[in-house]
Formats: structure tokens, C-alpha cells, sequence
């Protein structure tokens, strides 16, 4: 087997027994990058030399046994966190040659924690997509069938890491920009609490909603970088000052009693029928392993769509005024006074989606609709996180789907945006409550496409997630495959 | 027709804290464009900010000090629109929970007391400074300033004349250079002013249609300012016009006021929770601890001067001009025993002093005690009053304490009559002229013998013992 | 509520973003399918609930006063389109 299929305690063992090493691993994924990313495109920007000097750095320090959580792990980025010295683009033309003098707090977590920076992947403009098509950088396609996206915003990340590019990477979720890539890649995505991770250095998109989580192979490696991650950072005022678990504990840890919520709001419609038999079979397996699945409800589950659309956006409009080319990026030449600079910068800059959003936000907070949108969806977001409050006085975690179909066509929802939003259904809802969720591969259609699962638990309870997700996908009965690139 | 002005004021005050309020740039001002700032002060991507301690702190002094109910919980918000010295394009300001409401200050009137509403007091950043470049077709953005902490102070509209509007004005001044939150200089922009102005029929209850008025940086801008406005608005009125709402600039090199009108935006700033800090709530026991910190305000300070220390009302104003002053003059006041002539000195050689060599009061080389110890050589017959002039400026010269120099240069004062005695009939010997004509009625002569006597002492002598001495000797041949 | 395409003019404004009438009327026809949709809320009762800002509620975050480090007016100018002389130039404000 190639060593880049390999997963972060896979390789730990080969680092230590001496039987791989740093740069060998780091030379096999950039030759898979040469040898697939020009039909996957999951990367804006690659940094091998920087990563072939860390990765000999790594390996001097695991010769002499200094080895850190990640030390010689080849990781990607999201191009929507900060690193300094090298560009960030955030999937934008505005962006295209900004080079912050700053690294995002997690990048700095990494750093220090040893890992290796492949490149930074590519994702929808300022995270505003669920298909990564409305990168300006070109689309990324689906490992699985180069003819779908793999899903979006972070759909660089999944395809990374689905396409062994890469052995684990970091994306950022909104609405479910982890999960929902993670599901339609065969991956597994973990979205933390609101507050868990530092978003310092995470470009803005809905400062109340993004968290950054790992998207990785299987769920060990997910503990084994949330432990990297996670934690109090006293730059980020909304991170919370809570102790952090050592996540690994909680791998391979027994699920029986465990009671796991169905939802049944978000079973009535929609859901295409391979991945109700799929969550049915997920079900069976779970109670097998000893849990309790019972009914609960969500009862404002249907108003998610809409009062995130609102917020996220409104948030959004707020958070890309800063893009008004005086102090970095995109400008327009040729502007005659101030006025016409920043409207020409602005609209030539962002793309249609980034400025459906701005329009949509903007006129949500304007003078006179105010109270109807965004203070009326902020309302419904409070009923939203109740719901989930008392959801969580039944059940240790909620199963739902990931996304309602797998994977569609590249192109195929690209011009209907209320359609691309509502393909969020399912996943939105963890952002809105501030709660944790991961998205676990649970099989694959009779095409061939990947289905994923999703655990919900409440704040804080990242390591019930992991547990029942690592005993699910160690006892779950459908067949390992890898892409056929 | 009659016509009342009605007069409300926004005043911003820059707060005196070292970094800026939500970065640790420094706040200095007058360093090279831009030395002053970091990522976060510069709106860059992926940044966040974090509430500096302090400026909640100085805020709620301020708040306290002028009688406001300081909330429990208040929150942030975003006020969205676009200007090249916003780097973030939102200001990060408080806007439906503020940190105090309900307070007033008191000023003075020609009718007595009165007392001005505050509205309500909030923190915010400042922004940036724009240049513009008369000749070319570009300006210049320095952003050292944005960020720099501010309080916004609404008032109601409470005030009826410019006079009152410049009073309040100068009170909240007073107050927040006491309090040591903001240095107060209005050239350098650390305390600014806007003012709402409109006219009314006196009597009539319903407020006119106001303009408001900016750029007036000095008191006596904000009150010609006001005066021309409230001119002009008469006129308009009194032709049967409608004023226009709008915003007027104050041109002081002309002193007319004239509208942004075309030029001004329609304002919809789109104010939001700010979603990156988390609520400021203020416990009772905080609250009383910034409580403990407020120090004596000047105008309780100024009748507290006149009660105790029997100080006429003007002097006491003069004395608690600062801070500092009062707390000097207080010093000198308590150590000497004697506040009237305590005043009479600080007001007098020492403030000539300090505004001569535009020294600040700490910097004055006379300390407290010292000028307490010069009082108390003059009340006890030690030195004259003469003498004391010449060893006041000899302290401030050379620092040394008063007895020091008095000893050094023999200037003790001569009461030893014996020794005079022996003075005033060497001077009546030496001027046997001048005494012939004094004792054929030439009376007025008796002030030369008295000046001879004190010439021959250096000074030093006596006056009351050698008037004795010489009425004496002269009165019997 | 219905947007119309003047709304759009003026929300474009106000975000400073540039349209073509063509674009204009895209973008006006799209909102109101997605404002069309948000209706869905007037159909949950919100009498006297607290609008939730933020995801987990948390209070008193602070920094002391303290002087970090600035970055220098090389770094803040770097990624500058227009950053001559130690300033961000911008056209000509009129004022």
C-alpha cells in the first residue's frame, strides 16, 4: 500500500518503529498530488518546499524522540485560514495575492504540534457555497465521480483527503461546510462546539456560526487532531475557557446504553431512498453494539433553512465590508473618485454568490426590515437551540442524515441558489444551536456514491461523538473502497 | 416672535488608556503614520477583537461621576458604512444596551442651578485620520488613531442658550481631566463635540426641526458656533421658512456654519449584535470598586474650599482649575495652618511661576511643605514679608527649603532692641543735618531715618521695633 | 414583501456594489425567491423570546492594558495596493 493512504496513528506507528519516514511520506503525497490533482483540483496553493524542510525537520526530532501529536503528518488547509508568509486566498479574486503577516491561531496549534503543510485547499468564495464551484480558483471535483463536486464550502479539504493527497486536512463550518463535504467524499468530518476552537485567523464568513474541525480518514485521527486543536485561546473572545479531554480516550469505548436520538422531523421527505436504507442499516448496527435508539423531536427543525439564511448572510455582509481595497487585496484601476473605487473594486472582486449573500444580509439589517428578518430568524434561532436543549435531556446524541441526496452533478444547482441552499437542510441546525457534529461514512450507492452519517451531541460533548462514531465505523458492514482515480 | 433655543450635545472623549481598546497598539499620539498598528487595528482578515479591561473601567468612572445608572449586562454592536479610515467597515460601538444611562451634571446659571440630562454613556473606537492631498487626486489614510478608545456622552436636550451648552461643556471637561480618563485636548481631537440644534417658540413645548453641528474644536467654537446658528434659524423662522434638517459644518476662519447637504449620505447604518465579543457585565461589587477610585469632583471640591477654608468663591475656582493645583494648595493650606494666605500664595507667586515657565504643578520646585514652612518664618516674625519674596524665589531657583536659605544668608529678622537701639543712633549720628531739620518740624523726615535703619540691617531689621526705637529717640533731644 | 428592483439599486448602494440593470434584475428576481421562502417564519410564534447573538453565553472576556506588538508600517503597508509614503492612499475624498 502506499504510504500516503495511510491515517496520523498509522504513521506514528511506521515514525517510531523507523519503518517510514517524515519525508518519505511527504514525497508520496505530493506524487499522488502530481499524479491526480489536475482531475481532482482539490489545492489553490501547494507548499512543498516548505513542507519537505518541515518534514526533515520532523524527522530529526523523531530521531531523537521529540515527536509532537503530528510531528511528520502531512496536513492541508482550508485557503480561508491565515498563514503567514504564504497567500490566502479564501477562494477569492479579491484575495488572489494577500499575504497575511499572521498565523491563524490553529496553524500555529499545528506548527507546534509538528505537521507538515502539503498546501492550502480550495473552497467556495469566503466559504459561500455548498459545492465548491463558486471558488474563483476553478472547481474542485468529486474523488468519487470526477462529474460531481464533492461538496462544499471546504470540498478542497474532503477531496484531499479522500484522494489521499493529503492524510488529514482542516476545513471550517457554517451551515456544514465539514460535514457535508465529509459525507459526500467518504471522509469523516468533525465540526466542534461553538467555542472550542480558536477562529482567530479564520476569515469571517458568520462570525456566530464558523468553527474550524478536522476532516480525516477514519474517526482516531478526527481525536487524535481535535486534541491539536482544541482550547482556549485568549485572542478569540467567543473561545470558551472549558478543560479539553485527551479525545483519544474515548476511541473504541463501549456504547452500551448509550440512547441515540431519531429526529423525526428531518425523516418526512426529501431524503433520496439509498440513504434512508443506509441510515436504517446504521441504525441495526448501532443498537447491535448495545444503544438505545428512540424517537425525539425538533419541532422548529423546518424554520433552520430560513433563519440561517438569513443570519448567515447578514453576518456575511458586515464581515467582507473590510474588502474595500485601501489596505490589502483586490482594487479596481481606473476609479475617478471614492465612491466609484469601492463599488467597481467590490463588484469585480466577489463573485455572483459572495454578492447574492452581501444583498441579501444588507437588506436583511437595513432600516424597516430589520425586525422582520434578521431579529425575527435570531428569535427562531433561540426556539432552534432549545429544541435542542431538551432533545438533550432524552438522548446522549441524535443521529440524522448528512446530506439529503449524494453528491449532485457539477452544474447542476449552480444557477438556482434557493436550491443549493436548501441541500444544507440537515446540517445547519448544529451551527445554529452551537452544538457539536461529525459526519461518518456509512456506505455507498449502487452508483457508487458515498453516503455519510451524521451525530449531533450537545456542547461541549465532542468525545460522546467520537465514541459512538469510532464504534460505529469499526463494526459497520459496508464495504472499505477507495476511489478509483 | 420669541424663540427658545433647545440644545443637546455628543461630546467624545478619547480615553487615557496605553492601548487602544480592542489591540495592544500603542494610543500615543503623533508618531509616524501607521507605526501603530497590528493586524487587528487594521481590519485584516481572520482578525478578532478583545476588550481591553481598563476602558470599561474608565467608562464606568465617568458614568458613576455623573450620576448614571450603570447597566448590568450591556452589549456590543456594529454600525456599518463605508469610509476609508473604518478599516473593518463597521465601527464596533454600543447601541441598544449601553454601559450607563440616566445621569446629569450640574452647572451654574444666571438664574441659579441647573441640572443637564445625560442621556447615555457608551464605549466605542475611534477611527482613523484621512489627509487629503489639496493639489492631487488622492488622500492618505493613517490609521494610528483607529481603535484609540472612546465614551460617547449623549445629553438631553436640556440647554437653552449657548452660554449653558458651553457651562456643560466645560464641566464634563473638568470632570473627565479629574478623573484622569482623557487628557481633554480638543486641538488634538481627544475631546470632541457635535451639538444638536433647534428653535422654538418660547412656551411652546413641541421641539423645532434641529440642524446638527460639527467640527468645532474649541469652547468658543461650540458657542459661536451655536450663536450663529441659532441667528441664522431665527431668520428663516421669522421669513415663515422651514429650517432643513441637516448636518452643518462649523467654518471657524469665517464663523458661519454651512451645510454637507449633497454631500451627506442617507444614513441606514445597519446596526447589529456584534457577534465576535460577548456582553460586559458589571457586578455591584465592581461597581463599588470603581466607586472607592473616584476622587472629590471640582465642584463639591469648590464649595468645600469655600466652607472650610474660608476662601471667596473666585479663589476657590481658581484653586481647583486641576487636579493638581487643588491638591497642592490644599497640601500648603493644611501644613501651614493659614488657607487665606496659603491662597494668596499659590494664586499668586506660584501660579505666576508655573505660567511663566509653562511648568505642570508636579513639576513645581516648591513642594508643599516647603512653602507651608515659608508661611509659618513669615507668621512668626522670623523674615518680613520683604525678605520672604527674595527667599521665595530663591526656593524656586535652588530648591532649598526656606530656613536653609535663611540661615545661610543671615536673614533672619533683627528684634533684638538692644542691638537696634544701637543701629538707630549710629544712623542719627550719621546725619546730623537731616535731624536738625526734623526737630525744627520737618516731620516728614522720619520715614528717611527709617529707611537709613533699614538699609544699615540689610533689610532685616525690625520695622515695628525700629518705629518704636526712633519715635522714641527723635521725641527726646 | 416583495424587493423591487429599485430596493435592489439601493441595497447595492449601500454595499457598495456596482449593477447592471441586468444583473439588477437577476439578482431582484433571485431574492425574492429566497425572501419568498424566509416567509416561512412569520408562521413561528416569537412573542417575548429573546433574540439568541451569539452561540454559547458567555460574559466579561477581557485583555489587560498592556502594549503588544504593532507591526510596523512596512507590514501593515505590504498588501497595500496603493501604500507609498506610509500611508493607504485612496482617491481624492470630496468632502
Amino acid at each position: 500500500m502506499e504510504p500516503n493512504r495511510l491515517t496520523i496513528h498509522e504513521l506514528q506507528k511506521r515514525f517510531k518503529n523507523g519503518s517510514l519516514t517524515s519525508s518519505a511520506i511527504t514525497e508520496s503525497v505530493y506524487r499522488q498530488i502530481a499524479s491526480v490533482e489536475e482531475r481532482v483540483h482539490a489545492y489553490i496553493t501547494l507548499t512543498e518546499e516548505i513542507a519537505m524542510e518541515q518534514a526533515r525537520e520532523a524527522d530529526r526530532r523523531i530521531q531523537e524522540g521529540n515527536g509532537e501529536a503530528l510531528t511528520g503528518i502531512p496536513i492541508a488547509l482550508k485557503d480561508v485560514l491565515c498563514t503567514q508568509g504564504a497567500r490566502t486566498t479564501c477562494g477569492s479574486r479579491f484575495l488572489e495575492n494577500f499575504i497575511p503577516p499572521y498565523d491563524a491561531t490553529v496553524v500555529k496549534n499545528l506548527k507546534e504540534a509538528g505537521a507538515v503543510f502539503v498546501g492550502k485547499t480550495n473552497m467556495d468564495e469566503f466559504a459561500m457555497g455548498s459545492s465548491t464551484e463558486t471558488s474563483c480558483f476553478g472547481i474542485t471535483r468529486n474523488p468519487w465521480d470526477l462529474e460531481r463536486i464533492p461538496g462544499g464550502s471546504s470540498g478542497g479539504s474532503a477531496a484531499a483527503v479522500a484522494a489521499d493527497e493529503c492524510i488529514a486536512s482542516l476545513g471550517t463550518d457554517t451551515g456544514g461546510s465539514i460535514r457535508q463535504p465529509a459525507a459526500l467524499c467518504s471522509v469523516v468530518g468533525l465540526k466542534p462546539t461553538y467555542g472550542r476552537v480558536s477562529r482567530f485567523g479564520l476569515v469571517a464568513f458568520a462570525s456566530s456560526l464558523d468553527q474550524i474541525g478536522p476532516i480525516t480518514k477514519d474517526v482516531e485521527d478526527c481525536a487524535i487532531m481535535l486534541n491539536v486543536i482544541a482550547g482556549h485561546d485568549p485572542a478569540d473572545s467567543t473561545s470558551v475557557p472549558a478543560e479539553v479531554p485527551d479525545y483519544r480516550v474515548f476511541i473504541g469505548r463501549d456504547i452500551r446504553g448509550c440512547t441515540i436520538g431519531i429526529p423525526r422531523e428531518y425523516f418526512v421527505e426529501g431524503i433520496d431512498p439509498e440513504i434512508r436504507v443506509a441510515i436504517d442499516r446504521t441504525i441495526t448496527t448501532l443498537e447491535r453494539l448495545g444503544a438505545r435508539c428512540r424517537d425525539i423531536s425538533l419541532p422548529h427543525a423546518e424554520y433552520c433553512i430560513a433563519a440561517y439564511y438569513i443570519i448567515a448572510p447578514s453576518e456575511a455582509s458586515s464581515n467582507l465590508a473590510r474588502y474595500d481595497g485601501v489596505r490589502y487585496g483586490f482594487r479596481a484601476p481606473d476609479a475617478e473618485n471614492l465612491l466609484n473605487m469601492y463599488k467597481k473594486t467590490r463588484s469585480s472582486g466577489f463573485g455572483a454568490e459572495v454578492k447574492r449573500r452581501i444583498m441579501i444580509g444588507t437588506y436583511s439589517l437595513s432600516s424597516g426590515y430589520y425586525d422582520a428578518y434578521y431579529k425575527k430568524a435570531s428569535q427562531v434561532r433561540a426556539l432552534i437551540r432549545q429544541d435542542f436543549d431538551t432533545a438533550f435531556t432524552q438522548c446522549d446524541v441524535i443521529l440524522a442524515p448528512a446530506t439529503p441526496t449524494p453528491a449532485f452533478r457539477i452544474g447542476e444547482k449552480i444557477d438556482d441558489p434557493l436550491q443549493m441552499y436548501l441541500y444544507d437542510i440537515f446540517t445547519l441546525s448544529a451551527n445554529l444551536a452551537g452544538i457539536p457534529g461529525i459526519s461518518v461514512p456509512c456506505g455507498f450507492t449502487e452508483g457508487g456514491l458515498p453516503i455519510g452519517i451524521q451525530f449531533m451531541a450537545s456542547h461541549f460533548e465532542e468525545g460522546k461523538l467520537l465514541q459512538i462514531a469510532s464504534a460505529y465505523e469499526k463494526n459497520s458492514e459496508h464495504e472499505k473502497r477507495i476511489p478509483d482515480l | 416672535m420669541d424663540y427658545e433655543p433647545v440644545i443637546g450635545l455628543e461630546v467624545h472623549a478619547q480615553l487615557l488608556t496605553k492601548t487602544k481598546i480592542f489591540c495592544g497598539c500603542s494610543t500615543r499620539f503623533g508618531e509616524a503614520p501607521n507605526s501603530n498598528t497590528c493586524p487587528v487595528c487594521l481590519g485584516m482578515p481572520g482578525v478578532l477583537p478583545v476588550l481591553n479591561r481598563k476602558v470599561v473601567e474608565y467608562a464606568m468612572k465617568m458614568a458613576l461621576a455623573t450620576n448614571c445608572t450603570v447597566n448590568r449586562e450591556s452589549t456590543w454592536a456594529r454600525k456599518n458604512y463605508f469610509y476609508p479610515d473604518l478599516p473593518k467597515g463597521y465601527q464596533i460601538t454600543q447601541f441598544d444596551h449601553p454601559l450607563a444611562e440616566h445621569g446629569y451634571v450640574n452647572i451654574e446659571t444666571t438664574e441659579g442651578g441647573k441640572r443637564i440630562g445625560i442621556t447615555r454613556i457608551h464605549m466605542e473606537e475611534d477611527a482613523g485620520k484621512s489627509i487629503h492631498d489639496e493639489s492631487g487626486g488622492s488622500s492618505f489614510v493613517d490609521l494610528n488613531r483607529a481603535a484609540v478608545p472612546l465614551i460617547e456622552i449623549v445629553s438631553e436636550p436640556d440647554m437653552r442658550s449657548p452660554e449653558e451648552a458651553a457651562q456643560y461643556l466645560r464641566r464634563l471637561h473638568e470632570i473627565l481631566v479629574y478623573l484622569e480618563i482623557c487628557d481633554g485636548n480638543m486641538e488634538e481631537g481627544s475631546f470632541r463635540c457635535d451639538a444638536n440644534i433647534s428653535l422654538r417658540p418660547k412656551g411652546e413645548k413641541a421641539f423645532g426641526i434641529r440642524s446638527e453641528l460639527k467640527n468645532m474644536n474649541s469652547f468658543n467654537n461650540v458657542q459661536h458656533a451655536l450663536e450663529y446658528e441659532i441667528e441664522r434659524q431665527r431668520a428663516i423662522l421669522e421669513r415663515g421658512a422651514r429650517v432643513v434638517q441637516e448636518t452643518r459644518l462649523w467654518d471657524a476662519s469665517r464663523s458661519v456654519t454651512h451645510s454637507m447637504r449633497g454631500k451627506e449620505e442617507a444614513h441606514d447604518y445597519r446596526y447589529f449584535p456584534e457577534p465576535d465579543l460577548v456582553p460586559v457585565v458589571i457586578s455591584d461589587d465592581w461597581k463599588d470598586d470603581i466607586l472607592k477610585t473616584i476622587p472629590e469632583l471640582p465642584l463639591e471640591k469648590r464649595e468645600r474650599f469655600v466652607s472650610e477654608y474660608g476662601i471667596p468663591p473666585y479663589d476657590a475656582g481658581v484653586l481647583t482649575a486641576s487636579r493638581a493645583l487643588a491638591d497642592y494648595y490644599e497640601e500648603v493650606a493644611r501644613l501651614s495652618g493659614r488657607p487665606k494666605i496659603a491662597s494668596n500664595w499659590v494664586m499668586g507667586d506660584v501660579l505666576a511661576h508655573v505660567n511663566e515657565t509653562k511648568m505642570e504643578i508636579e513639576e513645581v520646585p516648591i513642594k508643599p511643605a516647603a512653602l507651608a514652612e515659608l508661611i509659618g518664618v513669615i507668621e512668626d516674625g522670623t523674615i518680613s514679608g520683604k525678605i520672604a519674596k527674595e527667599v521665595f524665589e530663591e526656593m524656586w531657583n535652588s530648591g532649598k527649603g526656606p530656613k536653609e536659605i535663611i540661615e545661610n544668608q543671615g536673614l533672619v529678622q533683627i528684634t533684638d532692641a538692644g542691638e537696634l537701639e544701637r543701629t538707630v543712633e549710629e544712623v542719627l549720628a550719621a546725619h546730623p543735618q537731616q535731624l536738625d531739620q526734623y526737630r525744627s518740624g520737618k516731620q516728614q523726615l522720619f520715614g528717611f531715618f527709617v529707611g537709613q535703619t533699614m538699609k544699615a540691617t540689610g533689610g532685616k531689621a525690625n520695622p515695628k521695633i525700629v518705629n518704636e526705637l526712633l519715635k522714641k529717640k527723635l521725641s527726646t533731644p | 414583501m416583495k424587493i423591487t428592483v429599485q430596493e435592489v439599486g439601493y441595497v447595492a448602494h449601500l454595499a457598495r456594489l456596482d449593477m447592471e440593470e441586468d444583473e439588477k434584475e437577476t439578482f431582484t428576481s433571485q431574492l425574492n425567491n429566497i425572501l419568498q421562502y424566509m416567509e416561512i417564519l412569520n408562521g413561528v410564534d416569537t412573542e417575548g423570546v429573546q433574540p439568541m447573538t451569539h452561540a454559547i453565553s458567555q460574559s466579561n472576556v477581557f485583555r489587560e492594558d498592556e502594549e503588544g506588538k504593532s507591526i510596523g508600517v512596512e507590514r501593515a503597508l505590504a498588501n497595500a495596493p496603493d501604500g507609498d509614503m506610509g500611508f493607504f492612499g485612496v482617491p481624492r475624498i470630496i468632502e
